[in-house]
């Protein structure tokens, strides 16, 4: 039965075999997307099955599957296998299920492409390493998915490869893939190391070895500084996946890519890897108080910051990118104060949310002739009704309207902030919350309503086509009533004695970090929850009626504030000039060092002069041995007397 | 059994570049051909050597030894173990592929090339099978000749300074290489043996090369380039001079690395061979360096390998970095090329001196890999200069529009060479960086993370580079109609995609070759360095007799 998790994995491999090798003689867009949005729909069964066996008969344990020994040498070894758990299938219930979605909606989306075989082809070799991440019961396999996932991201990005796009010294859309890449690369040689450092202490990658190993000894391991060196090396691969300052600025860059792209790799599933290995290896983590702080404020910093660049940014999709760069700060807020369930949880609701956000986004810039501007929209709810109406429903889903899915899963991760951190993570976390009301609305108001400020002689919108609306209609569905997966006891203890399903599903996941962290069970009732709630959805609908008013009409009146605020403007629109910092600071001084220094003075100058030297002084020397040789006798006899009467004068003298 | 196999591994190639002499110069498809037909030969004949090794015996297989010059105990004498079979192997199959590659860029003096050609892949397997110290020494020196007139003949513009610089560097290696063998060969045989005769006569695997030798210790050689005996008994060798030999054959070897500094010479010959020179160079020859390190200086001088491994692995891991630092700045995708290469050798040597298993198993592997996934990026780089005859960067841009199969290639090569886990690059990058990082010997993090820091900087160069030369719009006219791959390139890059991906998902089939010689001589490194010398097999026979006498 657990040995049917192979398949997951296998077949969007198949399917990326398939349209890699062969799509391009297929040349049947329908057939190519059948095909790749059917091996992910295998997936997304196959994984419910299993899902469904989990929910009726539990395990205490993780399974895990081996399928070979994929790198082994000395007492080093490491294979292909997959671990089957709660976290793991919740996951790749995510992944398949809305990736599934995604790729369907690309059937669409993609239509008339030149290269439709090829998207399909990366989308599925996503899928299949994202599985990889996920499922793996090893640091190294997860590697694998980790990297994999990323050079998916790289193609995909720079999938329009001979299109421009703006930002910071990026001209071509490759340009963009290729900052994605890089910085990822930084956050990878966290984790790389931080693989060393588990392999030298424990001896196996594997995550049942090392993490029982962890929790069996608790006590001995808690504040050492290898396990905070280990968790704080991992956190910096999170910071690059998922996108978290320091490392934060290539994700706005990487909505070059084809819409459905940034749905799914940019939203919903891969940027949250980074969440998913801070929760898989929780028990590291609630061992280093200092790296669990850092997870905290780095991610209520990263929250506001995003949150705060995506007020004024009037670009369709870096708002978005904005938005998730700021969500994804949430994620690691939770998981920094130990509430972990929470931070899952939001993944998953983020996901729904998140993901119908951009598709929605994408059917819009589809029918704009690919304009992202929102300063060029206006008033299109008229047009697109279905987009517009599921659109509404994420707008208050991720702005914590109450029982939408963001509510839920938000006010949990704040609540935690406030019990677990303290005041100020919390204060942050509500700012946020009062940003991400008001910028949603700004978009909601810009895009859909206000006047019409597109050129109607050469643009006319229209509604998405079924294969692209019926994905959104699931999504919003889920958007409106998934975070009724988590009620939190406060709003369900009237009805269950534990309404949090998915604090339970995912409690012998996280128990052991639980233990360690001394945190209760299930909690309490506690009133000040129901006053931070309150004061959260007063936020939300402060952004929201905020914005209505500015928006409602069009851009007169947040324009006397621009002129007002200038400094501040210009500053959240320039993204805080955190791409020129490291341009200046980091990135130019390293190449003109490489170029002026190593390579035309040490390499040219140095070494080769010291080689050419070597051979010019060989030369001189000989030229001036030369010049004895002259062939002249006479030379030679006078030399030869000249030499007798020093040797001779020699021997008389020292007698 | 294995002997003619072995023998014609090794020889077909000679044979094939004595009979080219014989063909008129007119027919120069016969000579292609026939080129193409030994080299391909040579290569089914070496797989019968590679399924018939047995994996689990460390030490040398199909070992074959004649004598040759008496005086000197000199001896035609060669054998396989783990790794040289590896590195036979990279030879016998990138050779043909880098031979089919010349059919496009060789268009001048073509027997004489293929003559060259043949002969060269003849030193080279030479160079991994020899078990005598003369022996190999003449097959370092086989190579120098073929190498240097493909480069000087058949090369760029600057050929003719990189050909003398590529032979000067060399030659002066080998010098010391060659005071080293002497020198060893001498006080092998006339200090070690004589005094403890016993490490040949109670030695039977050993004794029955001598089959001339009685118990009687006066016609013990006196002088010997025996590889095998050298090795039993270098371990009585003094100290001090263990250290001068290291260095000596340390300087050759790390010059044809080549080590930062020595680097130089390598940018322009690289840069200057011919397309299917810069394969051979980069994919094999370079590997004779590192070999040579294994083989040698940690086998023959443990102890001053001990000694020394920290700063050798300092140069590495500044190789690594400096080589792509400066990579990352070049115009010419050929020098960029030939930079990575530096970065890259890095890696084997930090493996290499990091003295575990796990990084001289990630060394062997690397060498491999860096033999594929940098011949590749070789001969794309080739398959564009045919069309464009031009390597500058900025003249390209946009190839993939006009070139989708190339691209595809391409681009494999470079994640390959990025070190993208799920291909070759990564398992031999993982294991040398882990062995450094685990490594007693070294007894520090800091190789680690700082060659670490080269696996981002590889992102940097060739990212960039492939973006400027493949993505965007074309904005050069010039490239406008450049033709996809033909038939021919196809063959040359399927094969080398098909083993980029094995080791990347199943290294298995390859990790398992070099194992039990590596862990062998990773265990004899272990005993010597914790004084437990005693436990060597060959001497244990003298520890018996002691026991005996104390009795």
């Amino acid at each position: 039965m657990h040995n049917l998790i192979v398949l997951v994995p296998l077949m969007p491999l198949i399917g990326f075999l398939i349209s890699g090798l062969f799509g391009k003689y297929l040349k049947n867009e329908t057939l190519i997307g059948v095909i790749g949005s059917g091996v992910v729909f295998v997936s997304l069964i196959v994984t419910s099955i299993i899902f469904v066996n989990l929910l009726s008969n539990p395990i205490e344990s993780p399974i895990v599957i081996t399928v070979y020994e994929w790198i082994s040498a000395g007492s080093f070894s490491a294979s292909i296998s997959y671990q089957i758990d709660n976290l793991s299938i919740l996951y790749s219930l995510i992944v398949t299920g809305v990736g599934f979605l995604i790729h369907v909606y690309s059937i669409g989306y993609m239509h008339g492409d030149r290269s439709f075989y090829r998207f399909f082809a990366y989308l599925n070799l996503f899928i299949f390493m994202m599985l990889n991440l996920v499922l793996s019961s090893n640091l190294l396999l997860t590697f694998l998915g980790w990297e994999g996932v990323g050079v998916c991201s790289y193609l995909l990005i720079g999938f329009w490869y001979d299109r421009k796009f703006e930002g910071t010294r990026i001209v071509w859309t490759g340009d963009a893939a290729n900052k994605a890449f890089i910085v990822n690369r930084i956050g990878d040689f966290g984790f790389l190391i931080a693989m060393f450092l588990v392999f030298l202490n424990f001896g196996t990658l594997e995550y049942t070895g090392y993490l029982n190993q962890l929790s069996d000894n608790s006590s001995a391991f808690y504040g050492t500084g290898l396990i905070a060196a280990i968790a704080l090396l991992m956190f910096l691969g999170c910071t690059g996946k998922s996108a978290q300052i320091p490392l934060a600025v290539w994700l706005p860059d990487a909505m070059a890519g084809p819409t459905p792209v940034s749905a799914l790799i940019h939203a919903a599933t891969m940027v949250t890897a980074g969440i998913y290995l801070v929760a898989r290896n929780s028990v590291l983590f609630s061992l280093a108080p200092v790296a669990m702080e850092v997870v905290a404020i780095i991610g209520a910093f990263t929250a506001l910051f995003a949150a705060s660049i995506g007020i004024v940014q009037n670009d369709f999709k870096k708002v978005l990118a904005y938005s998730t760069v700021s969500q994804l700060g949430y994620m690691f807020l939770a998981l920094g104060v130990g509430a972990f369930t929470a931070g899952v949880f939001h993944v998953m609701t983020h996901a729904f949310f998140k993901g119908l956000l951009f598709l929605a986004a994408g059917a819009v810039i589809h029918s704009m002739h690919e304009e992202q501007d929102i300063k060029k929209m206006g008033g299109l709810s008229k047009y697109m009704p279905t987009t517009y109406k599921t659109f509404l429903v994420a707008t208050l889903a991720i702005a914590g309207i109450p029982f939408f899915a963001g509510f839920f899963s938000k006010d949990e991760i704040l609540w935690y902030a406030f019990s677990e951190g303290n005041i100020w993570l919390w204060l942050i976390g509500a700012v946020t919350a009062l940003f991400t009301a008001f910028y949603m609305t700004r978009l909601l108001m810009l895009v859909f309503h206000s006047k019409e400020r597109f050129d109607h002689h050469k643009i006319h919108p229209h509604e998405a086509p079924k294969v692209m609306t019926i994905p959104l209609i699931i999504l919003a569905f889920l958007s409106a009533f998934g975070g009724f997966l988590g009620v939190p006891y406060v709003l369900g203890f009237w009805f269950s004695e534990h309404p949090n399903w998915i604090e339970n599903w995912l409690h012998p996941v996280f128990q052991q970090a639980n233990i360690i962290l001394e945190r209760p069970e299930h909690h309490a009732l506690h009133i000040e929850e129901y006053f931070l709630m309150i004061v959260s959805v007063i936020l939300a609908i402060i952004g929201i009626s905020t914005a209505y008013n500015w928006y409602k009409s069009g851009w007169e009146k947040p324009k006397l504030l621009v002129e007002k605020f200038k400094g501040i403007y210009t500053l959240l629109f320039k993204k805080y000039l955190l791409d020129e910092f490291y341009f200046k600071v980091i990135i130019d001084p390293i190449y003109n060092l490489s170029a002026g220094i190593l390579w035309k003075i040490a390499d040219a100058k140095i070494i080769d002069g010291f080689v050419n030297g070597l051979a010019k002084v060989t030369i001189e020397f000989g030229e001036i041995i030369r010049k004895m040789q002259s062939g002249i006798a006479q030379n030679y006899a006078l030399i030869m007397v000249l030499g007798i009467i020093v040797i001779i004068s020699f021997l008389l003298l020292s007698v | 059994m294995f002997m003619i196999p072995f023998l014609l591994t090794l020889f077909l190639p000679l044979l094939s570049s004595i009979l080219l002499l014989f063909v008129p110069r007119e027919k120069t498809q016969a000579i292609k051909i026939s080129s193409l037909v030994f080299s391909l030969l040579t290569f089914a004949i070496s797989l019968v050597l590679f399924f018939n090794f047995d994996h689990s015996n460390g030490g040398f297989q199909f070992v074959i030894n004649t004598v040759w010059i008496k005086s000197l105990d000199a001896g035609f004498r060669i054998g396989l173990d783990g790794m040289s079979l590896m590195l036979v192997m990279l030879t016998t199959f990138i050779s043909p592929i880098a031979l089919l590659a010349s059919f496009d860029s060789i268009k001048k003096r073509e027997k004489e090339y293929y003559i060259m050609y043949m002969l060269l892949q003849f030193g080279m397997t030479g160079v991994f099978v020899a078990l005598d110290l003369f022996l190999f020494y003449i097959f370092w020196e086989i190579i120098l000749i073929p190498m240097y007139f493909i480069i000087g003949l058949w090369g760029g513009k600057n050929r003719i300074y990189a050909a003398v610089k590529f032979f000067i560097f060399t030659v002066v290696g080998s010098l010391f290489m060659l005071l080293a063998v002497v020198w060893l060969a001498y006080y092998t045989g006339s200090y070690i043996l004589i005094s403890n005769p016993q490490i040949l006569l109670q030695n039977p695997d050993l004794l029955k090369y001598y089959p001339e030798l009685s118990t009687d210790s006066l016609s013990l050689p006196t002088f010997t380039t025996n590889f095998l005996l050298i090795r039993e008994a270098s371990v009585l060798i003094p100290f001090d001079i263990q250290k001068w030999l290291f260095l000596a054959f340390a300087l050759s070897f790390c010059i044809k690395v080549p080590l930062f500094p020595l680097h130089t010479w390598l940018a322009d010959a690289h840069t200057e061979a011919p397309t299917p020179g810069s394969v051979i160079l980069a994919g094999i020859l370079l590997k004779m360096g590192t070999y040579g390190l294994i083989r040698f200086n940690l086998d023959l001088f443990p102890n001053a390998a001990f000694e020394y491994a920290s700063i050798i692995s300092w140069l590495a891991v500044i190789g690594i970095v400096y080589g792509a630092l400066v990579a990352m700045v070049q115009t010419d995708v050929k020098r960029l090329v030939a930079f990575s290469s530096v970065s890259h050798l890095g890696f084997v040597v930090l493996g290499i001196f990091s003295m575990t298993n796990e990084g001289i198993q990630g060394a062997i592997i690397q060498m491999i890999n860096h033999g594929l996934s940098t011949g590749m990026l070789f001969l794309c780089v080739g398959i564009i200069y045919e069309r464009r005859h031009t390597r500058d960067i900025i003249e390209f841009g946009g190839l993939a529009r006009v070139m989708p199969a190339f691209t595809v290639f391409f681009a494999i090569a470079m994640l390959a060479s990025v070190g993208l886990p799920g291909l070759n690059g990564f398992v031999g990058e993982y294991l040398t960086l882990l062995g450094a990082f685990i490594s007693p010997v070294l007894d520090s993090y800091l190789y680690t993370i700082i060659g670490a820091t080269g696996v981002i900087f590889a992102a940097c160069y060739l990212l960039l580079m492939f973006q400027k030369v493949m993505f965007g719009e074309i904005t050069n006219p010039l490239n406008q109609n450049l033709s996809d791959i033909t038939k021919r390139e196809w063959v040359t890059l399927v094969p080398i995609v098909i083993f980029i991906v094995w080791i990347g998902i199943y290294p298995r089939t390859f990790l398992s070759v070099s194992e039990s010689s590596t862990r062998e001589l990773v265990i004899k490194l272990e005993n010597i360095r914790e004084g437990k010398a005693m436990e060597f097999p060959i001497l244990r026979e003298a520890k018996l007799n002691n026991d005996i006498s104390d009795k």
